[in-house]
């Protein structure tokens, strides 16, 4: 009795699975069979709680809500182990069906918050079924402005940073520039760059790459200047020419310095993209978001908050993962 | 097991220093640190630098490997003046300095991915890991290591270079006594099967005492050559042997520790 009880504690912590025909004993994930019951009290109440002013889209609302109990207790019964990675935020599934249900009755169901300034949820999944086509479009200009950009500067910052942390000359000529032009945020640069560049386009690629250059040439160029010497000793008395030195001593020392460089680099070009779009190129994200704000639209407007705040985090979430495999020999670093 | 990397080991470097000075401009002024030095060591022979910490030891062995140049006097290897770093004499700090983005195996390999031998190397490489029993952890990364392990490594990756001589700064200084008696043991087994000249800097008397052949004793800084003492004894040496007892009292009244006694 005891040693069974234990197995099924065991099963449920790790998702280890008993002997014998392992998946109908292994215990339940409990806490997801929680939350798909959360997510059915929610479907139901989205279903039977008639809407103050029928929404269009609140059948299909409750639809993909029972759709998440189902695919929720489906996993809690039948996972197993190779659902354990999800296990331990049962209560975020759970928490997002209750703030959803929450939501409802504060907009559609009652009406206590105001529109438009509060939409329900099933608007803006109506603003994902109906608008589809400008939100991809707008996610898909944005990231074209966005990576070249990014991708231009982080690289040109990077060799600045490692030209002007290595030699001396560089260093004499650009580090000043670096000091005194670099905490002049991109966004001051709009309107010149619009002047300057022969569209809009290229300008806020120009700004983008600019808000990357600077905190990855920084942040660069500290991290080859912080490099151990006596690293260098080594490498000299072993025969290492100048070039090896750069190359197998100073980039490698200094890559976690350059990995915070590309994520501050990432922060601020986020924050360029928007208001350059916003300001000049009419298409992307902040197009969309500026659009929506004349046309009062606020269910557009949240939803695609919403879509940028995945497609960001997302963007991070890559570069980090990029990092944790670059610097794998490094311990302790910053989580994301 | 294997004893040594090559058949045909050159042989070890002679070095001479010929009234050697130096010292470091600091913003309080010239700080000196090595005065007067000259000082023979013949090929192949282990001569331990012994004097108080901070004394400028560790200053000689960098104008010897080529580092720094010397302010005033000449420094030479083979009698021929050292002017830059040479494979041949590699240095052994007190920390490891280990590249710490690179495996065991891709430390012990860079001196010779520096000169361009690595792909012809690899046996090689097995041979140094083996040396000094670290091929089971060729993968690991180096904060994987115990101290010892790491200082093993980097011996490793001098000795797969072949050196001429061996300059080692307090290698075995941070280490704890017990792992420091186990590598005290190795350094003279591969200095006697490679026969490479070895200067060895360090501070403790005993140390001294069972690895070197000729002991040179330091001033306090700025360092000057105080005493010259020959150890006959043979290798392995015992720490508790009398002989060693009678020299150990012997240089500890050089280095003014009289009281001690």
């Amino acid at each position: 009795m005891n040693s069974i009880a234990q197995t099924d504690r065991f099963a449920s912590l790790g998702g280890i699975r008993g002997n014998g025909p392992a998946f109908a004993l292994a215990a339940p994930w409990k806490g997801g069979l929680a939350a798909a019951g959360a997510w059915s009290l929610t479907a139901v109440l989205t279903w039977a709680w008639p809407d103050l002013t029928p929404w269009p889209r609140t059948e299909l609302l409750a639809l993909l809500e029972t759709g998440i109990a189902l695919l929720l207790a489906g996993g809690a019964l039948l996972g197993g182990p190779r659902l354990s990675v999800i296990y331990p935020y049962d209560r975020w599934f759970g928490a997002l069906a209750a703030i959803l249900a929450l939501w409802q009755v504060l907009t559609a169901k009652t009406g206590l918050l105001p529109l438009p300034f509060f939409p329900p949820p099933q608007s803006i999944l109506e603003v994902y079924t109906d608008d589809a086509a400008r939100l991809f479009e707008s996610v898909w200009r944005s990231l074209v402005l966005l990576i070249p950009g990014y991708v231009i500067g982080g690289a040109l910052g990077f060799v600045t940073g490692a030209s002007i942390g290595w030699s001396k000359a560089a260093n004499y000529w650009g580090h000043p520039v670096l000091r005194f032009v670099g905490p002049l945020p991109a966004t001051a640069w709009l309107p010149i760059a619009f002047f300057f560049f022969p569209g809009s386009h290229s300008a806020s690629t120009f700004l983008v790459g600019l808000a990357t250059f600077f905190p990855v040439a920084v942040l660069t160029a500290s991290g080859v200047k912080g490099v151990n010497s006596a690293y260098y000793d080594i490498a000299r008395t072993l025969g290492g020419s100048e070039r090896f030195l750069i190359l197998k001593v100073a980039v490698p020392a200094a890559l976690p310095n350059v990995f915070v460089g590309l994520f501050m680099g990432l922060g601020s070009s986020f924050a360029v993209l928007i208001i350059a779009e916003m300001m000049g190129v009419k298409a992307g994200l902040g197009w969309y978001l500026q659009w929506a704000q004349g046309w009062a639209a606020y269910a557009n407007l949240y939803g695609a908050l919403i879509v940028m705040a995945l497609l960001f985090s997302g963007l991070i979430s890559l570069l980090f993962h990029v990092r944790d495999r670059v610097l794998a020999w490094q311990k302790g670093i910053v989580r994301w | 097991m294997v004893t040594t990397l090559d058949a045909t080991v050159d042989q070890g470097l002679s070095i001479q220093t010929r009234s050697v000075g130096h010292w470091f401009d600091t913003k309080d002024g010239r700080l000196d640190v090595l005065e007067d030095v000259t000082l023979d060591v013949a090929p192949g022979e282990f001569v331990a630098l012994l004097g108080p910490s901070g004394c400028g030891k560790s200053t000689l062995l960098r104008l010897i490997a080529g580092l720094d140049a010397p302010r005033t006097g000449k420094v030479g290897a083979d009698k021929v003046r050292i002017v830059a770093p040479h494979p041949s004499r590699l240095l052994v700090f007190q920390d490891p300095t280990l590249y710490p983005w690179r495996t065991v195996r891709q430390n012990v390999a860079l001196g010779l991915e520096a000169t361009g031998q690595v792909k012809d190397s690899q046996e090689r490489i097995d041979r140094a890991l083996d040396l000094v029993g670290l091929r089971d952890f060729a993968t690991a990364l180096p904060n994987e290591l115990s101290g010892g392990m790491a200082q093993r490594a980097a011996l490793a990756r001098v000795l797969v270079n072949n050196p001429r001589l061996l300059l080692l700064d307090e290698p075995l200084g941070k280490l704890d006594s017990l792992t420091r008696m186990t590598l005290q043991a190795e350094l003279v087994r591969l200095w006697q099967d490679a026969r490479f000249t070895t200067l060895l800097v360090t501070h403790d008397v005993e140390e001294a005492l069972l690895l070197a052949e000729r002991i040179i004793i330091f001033s306090p800084r700025p360092a000057r050559i105080v005493r010259e003492i020959r150890v006959d004894a043979s290798y392995p040496r015992h720490r508790d042997a009398p002989e060693l007892q009678a020299l150990r009292r012997e240089i500890l009244v050089s280095l003014g520790h009289d009281h001690e006694l």
